[in-house]
C-alpha cells in the first residue's frame, strides 16, 4: 500500500533538539518579506551611523549651503558641480544629504526611547506582577490610564508642558510607551509564575531578584521583543510627526518629519521633491520595522505555531 | 452598575484634576506668555496692566485655584490670545472635528471590514495576501506625509479635489456642517480619507484575525453542518462573531482618531479644534490647552463608557460591573 | 444500507508531508442501526465523521475512497449538492455543547435557521417546529427558553439543545462526535436515552464517534474499532466486546475499570498512539503489540473471521 512507498521519517529530519534561537531563526527565514524587510533594517543603520562619511555634504555646515542652489528639482547640479541627486530644500540643502542626518535623528529618537521605556516598563511590570497587592493596583492604574489616552495627545501635552527639543520628545515618547511594555511584561510574568519551574525555584529559596531576572524575565521575553519591535517603528513614527507639527526637534537637528515639515509649504507649486523624499524614507524605515515585528509575532507566539 | 458608573466619573474627575495641575505647571515652568503676547514695543505700564488683568501677578497656586474655582461654574479661562473664553472657543470649532473624526470612523468600518472578511475567508489567496501586505502599509504610512501626497496628487496635480478648508457648510441643529453641501463633501473626502487610513488596516486586520479564529470553532462547523449557506455562516455566524472585537475597537479608536485629527486638520487646514490646540501650544495659550484637555478628557470617558455599553449589548456574555 | 465508506482515505497536506488522518477507512450503517466507532483520540474518527459530509477544511482532502449515502456516492458532490443533504438527510451533533451553538445568537435563531435552510416555510412555522422539538428532546418549558443565550444553559441543556437541532428534518443519519464525553455521567445517561429512543422511535442511522467502550456497549448495535487511521477490527457490540480478536481491542477492552474485575490489575496499553506523521509501516499498532512478529511489518490484510465481522491482524486473539 501507499503507506510503504512514502517514508515518513522525512519530518524527523528537523532535529528535536535544536536551540530555540535556531528554531525561531529558522521559522523567521521562512518568510522572504521578513528577510527583506530585515535587511533593510541593517542597510538603513549603516547608512544612519556612517551619515558624516557617504553623505555629498554636511546639510548643517551652513558654509556649505548656497542659497542660490534652492529648491533645485533633483538631479540638479549646484555651480561647484555637485550633483543633487534628490534635489535640494529651500536652503539650498542637498536633500539626499539631509534625509541620511535626518534618519539619524529619527532613529536615535526612535529606538532610544523604545529602549528607554522597554527598561522602565518592563521593571515597572515585572515588579507588578511580582509584588502584587496595592503595588500592582498602582501600576496597573496607572497603565490602564495611559493607555486609555491616545499616544499623540499625550505627547502633544507633555511637549506643550515641557517645550521641544531631543531629549523632550525622547522623554515624551517614553511616557507614551511604558505602559504597553508594563501591561505586557506583567501579563506574560502572571502566566509565567503560575508555571511550575518558578515554584520550583522559589521552593529553592533563591533570592527574589534571581527568580525575577533569572528566571522569569527570560521567559517573558519573546512578547517583549515583539512590542520592542514595533514600538521602536511607533516611536519614529511619532516623532516625525510632532516635529512635523512643529512640537518635535529643534530645526538645528532636522528628523525626517522637519524635513516634511519644511517642504510642505513647496507642495502647492508642484515642488513635491522636498516633501517626498523623506517620507519614502520614514516609511521604508516603518514598513522594514513593521514587517520584521509581524513575522516576530508569528513566530514567537506559541499559539499560531501551525 | 451604579457603582461602575459613579467609580467611573470619579476617575475622570481625578484624571482631569492630575492632568490641569501637570499643565498648569509645566506651562508656568517653560515660558512665560506674556514675552509673547505682548509686543515689545509696550511700556512698562501697559505691560503691568495686561499681567494684572491675566492674573499672573498671583503666584502660581493662586491662579489654579482660581481657575478650579472658575471650572465649578463651567468657566475655563478666557483665551489670552482671541480674548474669548476657552470654552466657547473650543465648542465652536468641535463640530468640524467631530465630523471629520466619525466619517473617517465610518469609512474604516465601510472599507476594512469587507477587505478583512476576504482576507480571512481566503487567507492564502493572492488577493488576501495583498489585502494584508496592503494593511502593514497602511500601518506604516506615516499619516501626516501621505496627507501631503493626497494634496499633490489630488489636488495639485490632478486638481480633482480641494485641498483645504471646510467648503461650503450647511446648518443642521444649529450647526455647520460640511456634509451637507457638494462643495462641503469634496472637502470632506480627503481629510476623512486621510485619517481612516490607519483605521482601515486596523479593522481589517481584526476582522480577518476574527474570522481566522472563528472558521475553525465547533459552532461554525455545527452550522455549516446544520446545512446552512455560507452566506449565512459568513454574514451571520462569523461576522456577529466578529463584531465584537472590531466595534470595541473602533469605538475606542474614536477617541484616538479625534486625537488624530490633530494631524490632519493641520494638513488640511481643517477648522477644527485640534488646529487650535496646536496653534495654542505654540503661543502657550494656557486657558485654551487646559480646556481641550479637559473637554478631550470628558470626551474620552464618554466614549469608553458607550463602548462599555455596546460591549455589553453585542455581548450577551458580559455584564456590566463583573468586570473590574 | 444508509452509509457506506468505501477505503476513504482523507490526509492533509502540511509544511513536512501528508498527514495521512483517515487511511483506508471502510465501513457501513443499515437503516436504524447504531454504529459505535471507537478510537482514542488522534485515531482519526473525528475526521471520518466530517469526511462524510464533505467538511474537511483545507488543507485536509479526501483523497480516495467513496461516501456512498442510501446507496449513492456523495464524495465528489458539489458545495450546494451536499449543502441540501447537510442538517437535513445527515445531522452532525459535536463534542463540546459549550462550543457547538454560537455564543452570541439566540437559541431560537440557531434553530429556526436550520429549518428554513431546508425547509421554504414561515418564520412562524419554524418558530412552532423548532420549539417541537425542544419539547421532544426533553426540555422543560420549550417556551421561555426560546429567547435564551447559550451561555444561559447548562451543559447537558445545551446539548439536548443541539440533538433537538440535529432531528429538526428528521435525517437518516446522525453523526455524533463525542457528543457525551464532556458531559456528567447522569447527565450523559439521559442523553444517551434520549438520543436512543428518538432514533429508534424514527428508524434513524446513529454513527456514534467516542472513546468510551461503555457508552458503545450499552447504545450500539455493531462497533468498529480505529486505530490510527484505519478500521482495525469490526462486528457486532456482543460479540468484538466479548470475544475481540485484535489485540487494541482487547487492550481497549482490558483497560477499563469494572465492578467484575475489582482486584484484578488492570491492563494497559504500553506506548502511546503513533502521530500520524510517522506511523509505522505495515500494522500501525505492532510497537506496542505483544503478539507482533516480523510478519506484521506486512501490512495486514482485511478478513472475514466470523460473519459480519472484520479483523486486521495476522495473529489474532486465541480464546
Amino acid at each position: 500500500m501507499a503507506v510503504l512507498e512514502k517514508p515518513v521519517a522525512a519530518p524527523r529530519a528537523r532535529p528535536r533538539e535544536q536551540s530555540p534561537f535556531a528554531r525561531i531563526a529558522g521559522d523567521f527565514a521562512q518568510s522572504p518579506v521578513a528577510i527583506a524587510g530585515l535587511v533593510v533594517i541593517v542597510v538603513i543603520i549603516l547608512l544612519a551611523v556612517t551619515a558624516s562619511l557617504i553623505a555629498p555634504q554636511n546639510p548643517y555646515d551652513l558654509a556649505q549651503l548656497d542659497i542660490m542652489d534652492g529648491r533645485l528639482p533633483p538631479g540638479s547640479s549646484s555651480a561647484d558641480g555637485l550633483t543633487f541627486w534628490l534635489g535640494t530644500d529651500d536652503q539650498g540643502r542637498d536633500m539626499l544629504s539631509g534625509i541620511l542626518y535626518g534618519l539619524r535623528i529619527s532613529l536615535i529618537v526612535g529606538a532610544g526611547s523604545a529602549l528607554v521605556a522597554g527598561l522602565v516598563g518592563t521593571s515597572l511590570g515585572l515588579t507588578a506582577a511580582y509584588a502584587g497587592g496595592r503595588v500592582e493596583a498602582a501600576i496597573m492604574r496607572l497603565v490602564d490610564l495611559q493607555l486609555s489616552f491616545p499616544a499623540i495627545l499625550v505627547a502633544l501635552m507633555i511637549l506643550a508642558a515641557l517645550g521641544k527639543g531631543v531629549v523632550n520628545v525622547m522623554l515624551a515618547l517614553v511616557i507614551v510607551e511604558w505602559a504597553s511594555y508594563a501591561r505586557t511584561a506583567r501579563g506574560a510574568a502572571l502566566a509565567e509564575r503560575a508555571r511550575e519551574y518558578i515554584e520550583a525555584a522559589e521552593c529553592l529559596a533563591l533570592p527574589k531578584w534571581r527568580v525575577v531576572f533569572r528566571h522569569l524575565l527570560p521567559n517573558c521575553l519573546p512578547p517583549l521583543i515583539v512590542i520592542g519591535t514595533i514600538q521602536v517603528a511607533r516611536a519614529i513614527a511619532l516623532e516625525a510627526t510632532l516635529s512635523f507639527l512643529g512640537l518635535g526637534v529643534p530645526i538645528t537637528e532636522p528628523s525626517l518629519g522637519l524635513l516634511i515639515a519644511n517642504g510642505y509649504q513647496y507642495m502647492l507649486s508642484g515642488k513635491y521633491w522636498i516633501s517626498f523624499y523623506p517620507g519614502i524614507a520614514l516609511l521604508v524605515t516603518i514598513m522594514a520595522i513593521n514587517l520584521v515585528g509581524d513575522q516576530l509575532r508569528d513566530v514567537l507566539n506559541p499559539r499560531l505555531q501551525r | 452598575m451604579l457603582l461602575w458608573f459613579l467609580r467611573r466619573l470619579l476617575q475622570a474627575m481625578f484624571v482631569m484634576l492630575a492632568m490641569s495641575l501637570i499643565v498648569f505647571i509645566g506651562l508656568h515652568a517653560i515660558g512665560n506668555p506674556v514675552d509673547i503676547l505682548i509686543s515689545p514695543e509696550a511700556d512698562q505700564a501697559e505691560r503691568a496692566r495686561i499681567i494684572t488683568q491675566l492674573g499672573f501677578d498671583k503666584p502660581l497656586w493662586q491662579q489654579y485655584a482660581y481657575f478650579l474655582q472658575g471650572a465649578l461654574h463651567g468657566d475655563l479661562g478666557r483665551s489670552f490670545v482671541f480674548n474669548e473664553p476657552a470654552l466657547q472657543l473650543i465648542l465652536q470649532r468641535m463640530p468640524a472635528t467631530l465630523e471629520l473624526a466619525v466619517t473617517a470612523v465610518l469609512l474604516s468600518v465601510l472599507v476594512g471590514l469587507p477587505l478583512g472578511l476576504f482576507a480571512g475567508l481566503y487567507p492564502n489567496s493572492f488577493a488576501g495576501r495583498a489585502v494584508m501586505a496592503g494593511s502593514i502599509l497602511g500601518f506604516s504610512l506615516p499619516g501626516f506625509w501621505v496627507g501631503l501626497m493626497l494634496i499633490m496628487v489630488f489636488a495639485v496635480s490632478l486638481g480633482w479635489l480641494p485641498s483645504s478648508g471646510r467648503g461650503t457648510t450647511a446648518a443642521l441643529f444649529g450647526v455647520q456642517w460640511s456634509f451637507l453641501t457638494r462643495d462641503g463633501l469634496a472637502h470632506l473626502v480627503l481629510p476623512a480619507l486621510n485619517l481612516s487610513l490607519f483605521n482601515i488596516s486596523l479593522v481589517l486586520r481584526l476582522a480577518r484575525a476574527g474570522v481566522r479564529e472563528t472558521m475553525p470553532l465547533d459552532y461554525i462547523r455545527f452550522a455549516r453542518a446544520k446545512g446552512l449557506s455560507p452566506t449565512r455562516v459568513v454574514f451571520v455566524h462569523v461576522l456577529r462573531n466578529i463584531l465584537i472585537p472590531v466595534v470595541t475597537v473602533v469605538g475606542l479608536e474614536l477617541g484616538s482618531t479625534i486625537a488624530f485629527s490633530v494631524v490632519t486638520e493641520s494638513v488640511f487646514a481643517w477648522p477644527g479644534m485640534g488646529k487650535l490646540i496646536i496653534d495654542s501650544i505654540n503661543v502657550l495659550d494656557r486657558p485654551v490647552i487646559v480646556a481641550y484637555l479637559m473637554i478631550v478628557v470628558v470626551m474620552f470617558v464618554t466614549i469608553n463608557l458607550v463602548v462599555d455599553l455596546l460591549y455589553t449589548a453585542l455581548d450577551p456574555r458580559v455584564r456590566l460591573g463583573g468586570r473590574a | 444500507m444508509t452509509l457506506e465508506l468505501r477505503d476513504l482515505h482523507t490526509h492533509f497536506d502540511t509544511r513536512v508531508g501528508a498527514l495521512r488522518a483517515v487511511d483506508g477507512v471502510s465501513l457501513s450503517v443499515r437503516r436504524g442501526e447504531v454504529l459505535g466507532l471507537v478510537g482514542e483520540s488522534g485515531s482519526g474518527k473525528s475526521v471520518t465523521g466530517f469526511s462524510i459530509i464533505g467538511l474537511v477544511d483545507p488543507p485536509g482532502r479526501i483523497v480516495s475512497g467513496q461516501v456512498l449515502f442510501q446507496g449513492r456516492d456523495i464524495t465528489g458532490l458539489p458545495e450546494p449538492e451536499l449543502r441540501k443533504l447537510r442538517g437535513n438527510r445527515i445531522a452532525m451533533i459535536f463534542q463540546d455543547p459549550m462550543m457547538t451553538l454560537n455564543p452570541v445568537l439566540r437559541i431560537d435563531t440557531q434553530r429556526i435557521e436550520t429549518v428554513r435552510a431546508h425547509d421554504n416555510v414561515s418564520h412562524v412555522v419554524a418558530r412552532t417546529r423548532a420549539r417541537d422539538a425542544l419539547g421532544q428532546v426533553g426540555i422543560p418549558s420549550p417556551d421561555e427558553r426560546l429567547s435564551s443565550y447559550p451561555h444561559q444553559f447548562s451543559g447537558g441543556m445545551r446539548q439536548r439543545v443541539a440533538i433537538a437541532i440535529a432531528l429538526l428534518h428528521n435525517p437518516a443519519l446522525i453523526i455524533a462526535d463525542e457528543p457525551t464525553t464532556a458531559l456528567d455521567v447522569t447527565i450523559q445517561a439521559q442523553i444517551l436515552a434520549v438520543v436512543q429512543k428518538l432514533a429508534a422511535e424514527r428508524g434513524t442511522s446513529l454513527l456514534w464517534i467516542t472513546h468510551d467502550l461503555s457508552v458503545v456497549a450499552g447504545l450500539a448495535d455493531r462497533v468498529a474499532v480505529m486505530y490510527a487511521g484505519r478500521i482495525v477490527e469490526s462486528g457486532s457490540v456482543d460479540a468484538v466486546l466479548d470475544r475481540p480478536m485484535h489485540h487494541y481491542t482487547a487492550g481497549l477492552i482490558g483497560s477499563v475499570p469494572s465492578r467484575n474485575k475489582r482486584g484484578a490489575k488492570l491492563l494497559q496499553i504500553p506506548g502511546m498512539t503513533p502521530s500520524p506523521l510517522d506511523r509505522p509501516a505495515g500494522c500501525a499498532f505492532r510497537t506496542r503489540c505483544s503478539a507482533a512478529t516480523e510478519t506484521c511489518a506486512q501490512e495486514p490484510p482485511l478478513t472475514m473471521p466470523e460473519p459480519d465481522r472484520t479483523l486486521r491482524c495476522f495473529h489474532p486473539v486465541r480464546i
